[in-house]
């Protein structure tokens, strides 16, 4: 039971890190708002709070420093300056590897850890003093009243009814009680009169109500700083003798609202004007001393009815409504919509081959059933697209840690955040993306010096962009360091063999050296990038999940990394063909048009090169049959039709096949696990008949039919690029 | 239970005999996850020649491995008389041609004769022991030799 209430918790700290990065990110952006602040405040604190309540002490004390500056920060007495942020980054990195400790055990870097937690003693240490008597201020929009005023003791009358869900967040009337009385003198009264028979008692609902008197110098504000942490999880009024002006001028600013005027002193009715503010109470604060006779009844009307908007405003703002649902289930899930497709095509393959004389209705219902399908399988596949923020989020983390190892300056900068991706995707993206950004700081971006000496900032920028393009996701990184040095590139690739010595290579394949297994441009071993293992790594990964991943780089302007991603891991359209005999499945997203071949649509260009002809431009044709090794290649003599695809760098290409048989949806089967890596086959899939069919990979197709053209002496490159 | 199990298991094991290129292997039972006829395997490009191809089992994409080519032997012409093994090799199905199934032996371990060593590498890593029935030698597959890991096999 504890364990599984320990998984909930961890798994909240790691939303909550995630709403603590982007806040903080935010922050260096430049936003002051508070309610950005107070969210990353509000992150921290419940971690805290879930920490204390497992005992994870370190943790506690740890997320307690944080919070406290925070507060100081949010309360406005510390400035956020460029050291400040620079340091609340590194304490919530720090905190983050904090709860991955508790999380999975293992040692925390101690010297780190007691220098992070100086470091934030002295912002603290500064401000103690005021931090005694100063109360939690509701955000920098709210002006503390003057301390004279404030000392005076007012008596409240406050009215707390908690939700049911404010238990289901663990939260403790008793501790909030205790924190009122840490303001004052309290006195509580607990309501049971909701309380019904014990018959009738529902499990888990909330039946009690406390009246509660406080007598305190503080403001109000302090007071509902008690109850900050439980704003929307409770019904809550807080009213005063005192605070009779102040309701006073929320019922004129009411009023005025509803076009009521109200016979009052000009101050009084000038401030509602001028400020016609959302939350009227909290507005008037300032004014809370001044007593005046008011009705009770109008009195609490006012307060709630602030209250409610309030609750309203939090609403509207807050996230939208979540589920927590395993990934076993969605997976499930997904697994019988991919066999609910097959079976569709089954059917629909039955139903062709009957016997009957008119299967026409059976066809429409049929049709009907496949879009269903279809709805059911994209909304399943919503499931699972998450946006690639938190990744990205992890990835300015990473381009901070390799700036500080390298001593030079890097800005993560990122575009497309909110780009939806399958989330095993992105799981699978962090290591790949990792080793890329690490690259990018360590080798691609050059020391501040030489920026500086080539006219450039000295601080080096990294964009991560990603995007939906026509069916795929697209994630580049970008640097604007010095480029690749391609010589030097070449001569590794000598040196260690990967490549004969007078190979003729174009730029970009030259580039793509750099995907080679056991190709290091690094010398020494740095302990960023480069131990070992090299960019092939990223390769592999990358091509595991059906994508590719290409560079280009240009002299002193920069590399970029571009990898293509499928959106979904799991069904796509395909077009059936046959070749050599056998069924295979093309990708539509890759087809530009198809065309029925004929003899004068082809051109010989050297001995063995032929050329297609459409419309007066002239396309390289590349035999499927004869690239995947199933029939000697037969490019001069017409196939049945030709596949004109279009690769990523806008080559274009005719594939030669036999014939085309169907356009249809085709469930993905990785063949990852079963036979490795077949060059030209991305993946298989089953058809209507039960039989598997290859998923072509045109991409793979081309690229190694092309440059097997070019240098076929090195079979073992085409491999590595193809694959 | 458990302890029981393992008595019963050290007293008898039951191996499933059958016939590839002429010559008796055999597996023990706990190994094979069901027995199929042959039927077409889709081919996979550039495979090497103990590779057939992949077939569907039940919506699985699995490998179907010639065990014939596999020890070095003659590659086997399948047909609709011969059975694909379907054993379980690191959690996942791979499927093994042979050319029939003969029977269930039971045999007490001491009864297992280790390997005579002979000049023929290529079958002697794949074989672990041996086992005399009705006066026929029928070899012990070494399952993790035949297949070390899908991956490594195949290219």
């Amino acid at each position: 039971m504890t364990g599984s209430i320990m998984d909930t918790f961890f798994e909240e700290c790691e939303e909550l890190l995630e709403a603590m990065d982007a806040g903080l990110a935010a922050i260096e952006e430049g936003d002051q708002d508070p309610e950005t602040v107070n969210a990353v405040f509000r992150a921290v604190h419940s971690i805290k709070g879930g920490a204390g309540a497992f005992g994870l002490d370190d943790l506690v004390a740890f997320a307690h420093n944080f919070e406290t500056v925070f507060d100081d920060v949010r309360s406005n007495k510390l400035q956020l300056d460029e050291k400040l942020i620079q340091l609340l980054f590194r304490a919530s990195d720090h905190l983050s590897d904090l709860v991955v400790c508790a999380r999975d055990g293992g040692q925390i870097d101690e010297a780190h850890h007691t220098v992070l937690i100086a470091a934030l003693a002295e912002y603290i240490d500064e401000e103690e003093e005021e931090l005694v008597f100063e109360p939690m201020g509701m955000g920098a929009a709210f002006e503390p009243a003057p301390l004279a005023e404030v000392q005076q003791e007012t008596s409240y009358d406050i009215r707390f009814h908690p939700l049911k869900e404010m238990f289901a967040t663990g939260n403790e009337p008793y501790f909030l009680f205790q924190a009122l009385a840490d303001l004052g003198t309290l006195s509580v009264k607990l309501d049971d009169s909701e309380l019904p028979g014990f018959d009738a008692m529902e499990d888990g609902e909330s039946y009690l109500s406390w009246e509660l008197t406080l007598v305190t110098g503080e403001s109000r504000s302090s007071i509902e700083a008690v109850f900050e942490f439980v704003e929307g999880l409770c019904e809550l009024s807080i009213s005063s003798e005192g605070d009779d002006a102040a309701e006073a001028d929320a019922l004129a600013a009411l009023n005025a609202a509803f076009g009521i005027p109200l016979a009052e002193d000009d101050a009084a009715v000038a401030l509602p004007l001028e400020q016609p503010a959302p939350e009227p109470v909290e507005a008037s604060a300032p004014a809370e001393v001044e007593a005046e006779e008011v009705p009770d009844s109008a009195e609490d009307a006012v307060v709630e009815k602030a209250a409610v908007a309030k609750k309203d405003a939090a609403k509207s703002s807050g996230p939208k409504p979540t589920l927590r649902v395993e990934l076993d289930r969605v997976d499930r899930l997904i697994n019988a919509v991919g066999e609910l497709i097959i079976n569709h095509s089954m059917l629909a393959q039955q139903i062709a081959n009957l016997d009957a004389s008119d299967t026409r209705d059976v066809e429409t219902e049929l049709e009907g059933f496949k879009n269903l399908a279809r709805d059911i399988q994209e909304g399943v596949m919503a499931i699972r697209a998450q946006p690639v923020k938190p990744l990205f989020q992890r990835m300015a983390r990473i381009v901070r840690e390799a700036s500080a190892a390298t001593g030079k300056t890097a800005k993560l900068i990122t575009i497309g955040e909110a780009t939806e991706v399958d989330k095993t995707v992105i799981e699978r993206l962090a290591d790949p993306l990792t080793h890329i950004l690490r690259n990018a700081v360590d080798h691609g971006i050059e020391a501040p010096e030489n920026r500086a000496a080539a006219g450039k900032d000295k601080a080096g920028e990294i964009r991560l962009t990603a995007a939906h393009r026509s069916g795929s996701v697209c994630i580049e990184v970008k640097d604007d360091g010095a480029g690749l040095n391609r010589k030097k590139i070449r001569q590794i690739a000598i040196d260690k063999g990967l490549i004969p010595a007078d190979a003729e290579l174009s730029d970009s394949e030259i580039d793509n050296l750099l995907f080679m297994p056991g190709f290091s441009t690094a010398k020494e071993i740095s302990n960023l990038s480069g131990r070992g293992v090299g960019l092939d790594v990223v390769k592999n990964a990358v091509t595991a999940l059906g994508g590719r991943v290409s560079i280009s780089s240009v002299p002193g302007e920069g590399s970029m990394f571009s990898i293509i991603l499928p959106l979904t891991l799991a069904v796509m359209d395909g077009m059936v063909v046959s070749v050599a005999g056998h069924t295979m499945v093309v990708p539509i997203t890759a087809i530009v048009e198809t065309m029925r071949g004929n003899e004068d649509m082809i051109n010989n260009l050297g001995s063995d090169g032929t050329l297609l002809s459409i419309r007066g431009s002239f396309v390289p044709i590349c035999d499927v049959a004869g690239s995947l090794g199933l029939r000697t290649s037969t490019t001069n003599e017409p196939a049945g039709v030709y596949l004109l695809v279009e690769t990523e760098n806008g080559d274009r290409c005719a594939l030669a096949v036999d014939d085309i048989h169907d356009q249809r949806q085709v469930v993905i089967k990785s063949l990852d696990g079963v036979c490795g890596n077949v060059p030209g086959v991305s993946a298989a899939t089953i058809l209507g008949d039960g039989k598997i069919a290859m998923i072509l990979d045109p991409e793979s197709i081309v690229t190694a039919s092309s440059s097997a053209a070019v240098f076929d002496t090195d079979r073992r490159m085409n491999n590595a690029i193809a694959s | 239970m458990q302890l029981q199990a393992e008595t019963k298991h050290t007293e008898h094991s039951e191996f499933v005999s059958f016939t590839v290129a002429g010559q008796a292997f055999c597996l023990q039972i706990t190994q094979i996850r069901e027995i199929r006829r042959w039927q077409p395997v889709t081919v996979l490009p550039h495979a090497p020649a103990d590779v057939l191809g992949v077939m569907n089992l039940r919506g699985a994409v699995i490998p179907i491995y010639d065990l014939s080519a596999r020890f070095g032997l003659q590659q086997t012409e399948a047909s609709e008389r011969n059975v694909v093994i379907v054993v379980s090799v690191n959690d996942k199905p791979v499927g093994l041609l042979a050319e029939s199934v003969s029977e269930i032996i039971s045999i007490d371990p001491d009864d297992i004769q280790e390997t005579p060593q002979v000049d023929s590498r290529n079958t002697m890593d794949f074989i672990q022991g041996i086992i005399s029935q009705n006066d026929e030698m029928v070899r012990i597959i070494n399952l993790n030799a035949v297949i070390s890991s899908p991956e490594q096999v195949s290219l």
